[in-house]
């Protein structure tokens, strides 16, 4: 009787193993997700919650704001015409692929890089901000650029490129990722960390809001931000292409650059004009 | 879910070490820290009991997170600072030890009042009584509680992973967001956590089984 | 100081107390949800159906001994493989009820072992059959017992939402978080209001159920 007991508990094991590996390793979903859109009149886009200027929930009203929710607005009335609806998601770095990749999202637009090891994953648009990474730290800290990381510790946030990054210029640096840029700031500022880095324009964000705290140095790697999607969407991959070129061409682009970007010190918007 | 553990074992394996010390020493002090203030709930002062009281219901009550992330993030603004596996373990120690204190307590309570007293009429002080007499039989009636006690504080210890603590689930979450392999990465994880929670579990059902 | 009347702006209290809204409803849900499934599965792991109790009694054990966290990420990033696609909050309904459904099995289960196994053979012996004996003999016993247990499950469920914000819920830790994230001198007055918001809806649940404990015994 025992012995059937344990041999029942193994048989189980085994049969949950089974089924745990059988969710792990379903294929995506096949489907058209422009054609998908156009029927439900509304593209579904990641965006972040927590990213001063491009992706940021207002507390006033709980709505998100900022350059990337502008555009992805005017993205989305160019592919599917004026009374197209933009429904918005927020995402963090760690959440945004697998998201996509699941299909409770159209498209990402939250401060993403175009790099190689994400696009053998996911597929981008051609690229509607050209950001680089840098670095924020407290006035009067002793690093002066990149470089000076080594053995010292640089906060980054779990699922950015970033840290990697940091890794090809001091490669001794100790690294700390943290859920997202909220929480990454405040760490910065408990002295958790030597540095935070991500890109430019985000770093310039909170440096208006935190006195005390600057961007240094200059960006040492440029940051194409492209809009994620999933792969064999080449109709929608058009489709948002052709949407970023009007954009551009009827002066949308620049208008948006400048209501975000006008007026933050250490940012020249101009350099991000089309 | 094979390849995802044999691709990155020793960040896995890294991450297992940090959550099993995090728990270990989490349950060490809790367990001091719980039963200092189970026997404060219990003794013939006032002011102490209300001492005790306060301290359970107040980290009962407010969740770990909101606790460990305090300790990360406003604690070293203004006096020293802590990094994450500290901070985190720090969390796991006092939050678990309000949950110690309440198990420890019952226990004491459960222990028969005669016994109390017989020790006291033989001339025994009362802390010679709680010491020898009381405390050794109340502890053998939580063993099992004690163990489910470990068992969440083990499951618990995923909090790390928000502070950076470098442990299996902050591991995890790395590993997930370099490879994109977002499902297979969590079994892997999951089965690492079960490696220890289950075992402890069943344990526990047994002795429980055993004592009743 | 001036931080301080800052932080607690009309605008920020109201944006607070909109995510404890919302961390009252995932909880109040999924307490619901879970109680229900919780005493199934906690009744099928009891009576020992041949294996059917035995494969339940593994899910619920394996499910109930793993991080919470790790739910929710299988819930909101592993589910979807299947066709489901949750939005944030019905993702952290589920994930709270699939976890605490578990944890309602096991006191549901050592609560029915508690009541004198000679109940259900008297029951049974004035000719009822086992399943009325179950619900009118047994069962009222045991939740009569289980309660102090199954509130201090619920406290817990309450603090454990907080973790839902790292798939970006909009509760109350989150909303803090979105608060000190705009402002980081914030912070200190968010952590103290959250301590004092979580405190004060998971104390009054333990003093209702203690006034309620009393009462029944």
């Amino acid at each position: 009787m025992k012995k059937f007991k344990y041999f029942s508990m193994f048989v189980m094991s085994l049969l949950l193993a089974l089924i745990l590996v059988g969710c792990g390793s379903k294929p995506l979903s096949k489907q058209d997700v422009l054609q998908n859109a156009k029927d439900a009149n509304t593209i579904s886009w990641g965006v972040k919650a927590d990213t001063k200027l491009m992706g940021l929930i207002d507390v006033k009203d709980g709505q998100e704001k900022g350059f990337e929710i502008d555009m992805a607005r005017a993205l989305t009335k160019k592919i599917l015409g004026k009374n197209g609806k933009a429904k918005f998601v927020t995402v963090t770095s760690q959440s945004r692929i697998p998201l996509l990749k699941n299909g409770n999202i159209d498209a990402i637009m939250a401060t993403m890089t175009i790099t190689p090891e994400r696009q053998k994953v996911i597929d981008f648009s051609n690229s509607y901000f050209d950001a680089g990474q840098s670095i924020l730290v407290k006035d009067g800290s002793p690093v002066k650029r990149v470089q000076d990381l080594n053995n010292r510790t640089i906060i980054g946030v779990v699922g950015s490129n970033s840290v990697e990054n940091v890794k090809k210029y001091a490669p001794k640096a100790r690294v700390l990722q943290l859920q997202d840029y909220a929480q990454a700031l405040v760490a910065l500022k408990s002295g958790q960390g030597d540095a935070l880095t991500t890109d430019n324009v985000i770093l310039a964000g909170m440096a208006v809001e935190n006195p005390g705290y600057r961007v240094q140095g200059k960006a040492f790697t440029t940051e194409p931000y492209g809009i994620g999607i999933n792969k064999d969407q080449p109709e929608f991959k058009h489709a948002l292409n052709k949407a970023i070129k009007e954009v551009e061409a009827d002066g949308t682009y620049n208008r948006l650059i400048k209501k975000w970007f006008g007026n933050v010190p250490g940012f020249n918007y101009r350099e991000v004009l089309r | 879910m094979i390849s995802a553990f044999t691709n990155n074992w020793q960040n896995f394996l890294t991450g297992f070490g940090w959550t099993l010390l995090s728990s270990i020493v989490a349950l060490f002090f809790s367990l001091i820290i719980g039963s200092l203030f189970a026997i404060l709930e219990v003794v013939p002062n006032k002011a102490l009991r209300v001492i005790g009281n306060i301290y359970v219901e107040i980290f009962r009550n407010i969740p770990l997170l909101v606790i460990t992330m305090f300790f990360y993030l406003v604690i070293p603004l203004y006096f020293v600072k802590i990094n994450g596996f500290t901070a985190g373990t720090i969390g796991l120690t006092i939050y678990t030890s309000a949950f110690i204190a309440e198990t420890v307590r019952s226990g004491i309570n459960s222990v028969d009042v005669g016994q109390m007293e017989a020790s006291r009429a033989q001339g025994m002080k009362y802390t010679q009584a709680m010491r020898y007499i009381v405390l050794p039989q109340a502890f053998k009636l939580v063993i099992p509680p004690l163990g489910n006690q470990f068992v969440n504080l083990v499951k618990n210890s995923s909090v790390l992973a928000f502070v950076a603590g470098f442990d299996l689930m902050y591991q995890g979450n790395a590993i997930a967001s370099q490879t994109f392999d977002t499902v297979n990465t969590y079994l892997v994880v999951g089965v690492f956590y079960l490696i220890i929670t289950l075992p402890i579990s069943y344990y526990m059902q047994h002795l429980e089984r055993k004592l009743a | 100081m001036q931080n301080w009347i800052d932080a607690y702006s009309a605008v920020n209290l109201k944006f607070l107390l909109q995510g404890l809204w919302v961390t009252v409803e995932i909880s109040i849900i999924s307490v619901v949800f879970s109680m229900i499934i919780g005493s199934i599965l906690g009744i099928i792991r009891y009576t020992k159906i041949p294996y059917f109790s035995k494969i339940v009694g593994f899910i619920i054990d394996v499910i109930r001994n793993l991080p919470l966290l790790l739910i929710i990420f299988f819930v909101y990033f592993g589910l979807p493989a299947f066709g489901f696609k949750p939005d944030t909050i019905p993702a952290a309904i589920l994930a709270m009820t699939v976890f605490e459904s578990m944890m309602v099995a096991e006191i549901i289960r050592s609560g029915i072992l508690a009541v004198d196994v000679g109940q259900m053979e008297a029951a049974r012996a004035v000719g009822m059959k086992y399943t009325q004996a179950m619900w009118h003999i047994v069962l009222p016993q045991a939740y009569k017992k289980m309660i102090p247990a199954l509130v201090s499950q619920l406290i817990s469920l309450i603090k454990d939402t907080s973790l839902a914000t790292i798939i970006v819920v909009p509760e109350l830790m989150q909303h803090a978080q979105v608060i000190y994230g705009q402002n980081a001198n914030y912070i200190v007055p968010m952590y103290l209001a959250l301590a004092i918001l979580y405190f004060i809806v998971c104390y009054a649940l333990s003093v209702v159920s203690k006034i309620i404990d009393r009462r029944l015994a």
